[in-house]
């Protein structure tokens, strides 16, 4: 029996063990069956132990290079490092959808070990969701798009892994972004199992929360790691176009941030239960829809798998969850009733609220212009998009809002606020608000971009608000418990890791817009064509075309390129003089017509762009090499005898470098683009901080357990 | 004021909110979109202002003109083509036998375009 025979069983085990996971779940759900609902958890833990089975499998085969695996064949070959062998599963449409349900099973198995002696009755449902949409996804791969297809006879050497596709990013921003779709299943499953139970309390809230949290961090880190992919490798100069499949990635995102914040408002206040299932179902849905639009073929992305056969199951499957979910939230909506109601205007719970509404409305926003094209056909006949213009103009004032909400939401108390205690809070923050645009308008150009200039007033007032809540904290701990500064500001946050933490990621966020609002406004891009030793002039850089490079099998940045073409430029800004490198990767075609020495010419190629970093702007380098003039040598080369090919090669390549003819330049200056990318650190540190446990939580968890078996000893007694 | 009236009034005016958002959004779109053709229907309908024409890079139109490129377009299935001049960036996948999205404008008979976008070759994820 074949490895891959192997993989396939275990995928059909699998689909078996996740069928039954739905079955002894619901079963368990419904009579409160303690030893059903521990067999339905202990399959979801099979399941893990089998899917990691298979991905081993997998992988094993690609490292192996063993082309009777017809996904190996496809994206990988011998001369792929290995690196990007192991990234190459997933960057197949059958090997993706291995990852999402290996991850799934991974999270689940997590959730449900952690809740295995609480929720007793939510957990049997959710236990049932989760099988419910591994096994989807297992349905999928068994009957849809099989990772263990074989071939009958293998090919000696495999297509390799898509060049644009070699980059270290590739190795953590699938899988990140994965994890985050994935972890937005676990609140979703237990909100379902919260509504069928009708316990609708705060407790699948407090169980899930920490999953939301974590979904909501990987998705956000695999979001930016992929605009930060885009814009040093791409050869596109961006880190953000609005293009579908970021823009899905974007949407789970933005309804994620809006649930981690309007939870709190349930926790604290019994209020927005309705919105709180509400905001889950929405955000799994995106996440559904996110993994969808990549491999349906139906919008027009850089992305995009390819036209395949997914679509149909897929959206099927997506209409079902919905429908059922929106069935099952209104049935159960006498018992989503709030506690409370709001007592002010100016509380925190009605600032909560906003920022809700902003982000759904940013999402709204996002995902007309994304759908637009279906939309407008289906309305007009005429298939209609709407570009990255569309999104800025709508998204930007919009997410002005949404920061100044995130800098006065924290000086807000829970229920109501007196004017007094306001006024001592707005204070400071508003006076370094005030400061901030009289300096910017007196020492820099930053009023030609109005959004700019807003942009960074805000982004100073959210960093004073968030300076001033750990002050006073720190002051106020002080003052109770006489600790010096340095322990009490630790002590304060270690207790309150959650309320800190986000108050770092609103800086960051902050900082990233801040990164976003200026190099919009004033970047400066030029394309042109230089022979060596011209120079061109951009912003205040003068960048001179050095000479030609040739690189043979000697690829900088180890993609396994056996060609690359580049220059060397000289930069010089005021008395600062550095060389710049930037290259075209060229790999072999497999096509025969090019001969054995064009196709290594006339193949795949992919820039590999030079930047320099700097705190106040980057400058960006792309090359185009012009290869028309190769075409007699590799006429000639083509002619020879097939076992002179290869010094061939080297010497077309050496005529290029020889004689180089002018070659074309992209050149940009993107201003405080280092700050996106520090901005994100920051959100992430943040994150982290949130989510670390606290020792009073996991004090907590200890005596809860004692008082668990205290009771169990106690009724026995 | 009587609760159910109170809550009558803010479900009225989030309402219209709503109503008016959308009519926002949809007036901004559909004023801001670019028709996508294909050069069948670029050839039939003949639009004056900038649009996006996608189709396949047909094999063996392509000529590099230093700084220039051009190329043909054509339907999927074959039917139609039109000449493409196209100046700008490249992005990296483009080449002949791929789909692609070009936008510009009809100039006489050819299409003039700045800015494109290229579909990921199907060699790799052919299913």
């Amino acid at each position: 029996m074949s490895s891959a025979d192997v993989g396939t069983a275990a995928l059909v085990v699998g689909l078996g063990t996740a069928l039954y996971a739905v079955g002894a779940g619901a079963y368990a759900g419904r009579t409160g069956r303690r030893e059903w609902a521990a067999s339905a958890r202990r399959a979801i833990y099979a399941l893990l132990g089998l899917l990691l089975l298979a991905m081993v499998l997998l992988e094993a085969a690609y490292v192996r290079s063993d082309f009777s695996f017809e996904l190996v064949a496809q994206n990988s070959s011998t001369d792929t490092p290995t690196f990007y062998k192991l990234t190459a599963m997933w960057s197949s449409q059958a090997g993706s959808l291995l990852l999402w349900v290996f991850l799934l099973s991974a999270f689940s198995s997590a959730v449900l070990f952690l809740t295995r002696r609480r929720l007793r009755e939510i957990a049997p449902y959710a236990t049932a969701v989760l099988g419910g949409v591994a096994a989807f996804f297992l349905f999928l791969m068994l009957f849809y798009a099989s990772p263990f297809a074989t071939l009958g006879s293998p090919p000696v050497e495999g297509s390799g892994l898509n060049p644009l596709l070699r980059h270290p990013a590739m190795m953590f921003h699938p899988p990140m972004l994965y994890t985050g779709y994935v972890g937005f299943t676990i609140p979703f499953a237990f909100a379902v199992g919260a509504l069928l139970k009708r316990r609708t309390g705060p407790e699948w809230i407090r169980a899930t929360r920490r999953f939301a949290l974590v979904a909501w961090t990987f998705l956000g880190f695999g979001i930016l790691l992929g605009s930060l992919w885009s814009y040093s490798e791409l050869g596109w100069g961006g880190y953000w176009a609005w293009d579908p499949v970021e823009n899905a990635s974007l949407m789970p995102w933005l309804t994620g941030t809006a649930f981690i914040h309007s939870i709190m408002v349930q926790e604290k206040r019994g209020m927005l239960r309705t919105w709180n299932v509400s905001l889950i179902v929405a955000t799994f849905m995106l996440a559904l829809l996110g993994t969808f639009l990549v491999r349906s073929g139906i919008l027009d992305s850089i992305h995009a798998f390819g036209e395949s056969t997914l679509g149909k199951p897929f959206l099927i499957f997506i209409a079902t969850v919905l429908i059922a979910s929106v069935a099952l939230v209104v049935s159960r909506r006498s018992d989503l009733r709030s506690d409370a109601r709001v007592d002010a205007l100016l509380s925190r719970e009605v600032f909560f609220l906003l920022n809700n509404l902003v982000l759904i409305l940013i999402c709204v926003v996002i995902f007309w212009g994304t759908f637009f094209p279906l939309i407008s056909e289906a309305l007009t006949g005429t298939e209609e998009s709407v570009g990255p213009p569309f999104f800025n103009g709508i998204i930007a004032p919009i997410a002005l809002v949404l920061v100044g909400l995130s800098a006065i939401g924290p000086l807000l108390t829970w229920r109501r606020n007196s004017f007094s205690l306001l006024r001592r809070a707005f204070a400071v923050p508003l006076a370094v608000a005030v400061v901030t645009v009289v300096a910017l308008l007196a020492f820099t150009d930053a009023a030609e971009g109005g959004l700019a200039l807003v942009m960074f007033t805000l982004a100073a007032f959210v960093a004073t608000v968030v300076v001033q809540e750990f002050w006073r904290g720190t002051r106020a701990r002080r003052t109770m418990t006489g600790e010096p500064p340095p322990v009490a500001l630790s002590r304060l946050v270690g207790r309150n890791r959650r309320r800190y933490g986000g108050y770092v990621v609103h800086v960051g966020i902050a900082v990233l817009l801040l990164g976003v609002a200026g190099s919009s406004s004033f970047n400066e891009q030029k394309d042109v064509r230089l022979e060596p030793g011209e120079t061109v002039t951009i912003k205040d850089y003068e960048v001179t075309y050095r000479e030609p490079t040739v690189a043979i099998e000697d690829d900088r940045s180890g993609t396994g390129a056996p060609l690359s073409f580049g220059a060397v430029l000289d930069v010089r800004k005021d008395d600062e003089h550095f060389t710049m490198r930037p290259a075209r990767n060229y790999y072999p075609s497999q096509s025969e017509a090019m001969g054995p020495v064009g196709r290594y010419f006339g193949g795949e190629a992919t820039s590999e762009v030079d930047l320099r970093w700097g705190l106040k702007q980057d400058l960006w380098l792309a090359i185009q090499p012009d290869l028309r003039k190769l075409k007699g040598p590799i006429r000639r080369g083509n002619e020879l005898p097939e076992r002179f090919a290869g010094q061939a090669i080297v010497a077309v390549a050496r005529h290029y470098a020889d004689d180089p003819p002018p070659a074309a330049f992209r050149a940009i200056v993107s201003p405080l683009v280092v700050w996106i990318w520090l901005g994100g650190g920051i959100v992430m540190a943040g994150a982290l901080l949130a989510l670390w446990p606290s020792p009073e939580a996991r004090r907590r968890r200890v005596t809860s357990l004692y008082a668990a078996r205290l009771g169990r000893e106690l009724s026995r007694a | 004021m009587d609760p159910s009236r109170k809550r009558k009034i803010r479900l009225v005016v989030a309402l219209s909110a709503a109503v008016l958002l959308a009519t926002a959004l949809i007036v901004v779109s559909f004023s801001a979109g670019t028709s996508q053709l294909l050069p069948s229907e670029a050839l039939a309908q003949k639009p004056d202002e900038r649009f996006e024409l996608g189709g396949t890079v047909v094999d063996g139109s392509l000529r590099d003109q230093g700084g220039k490129l051009e190329f043909a377009i054509q339907d999927p299935n074959g039917s139609a083509r039109i000449p493409v001049v196209y100046s700008g960036a490249v992005p990296d996948p483009f080449r002949e036998g791929r789909e692609v999205l070009v936008r510009g404008e009809l100039e006489g008979g050819r299409f003039v375009g700045n800015d494109m976008t290229t579909k990921c070759p199907s060699k790799f994820t052919a299913q």
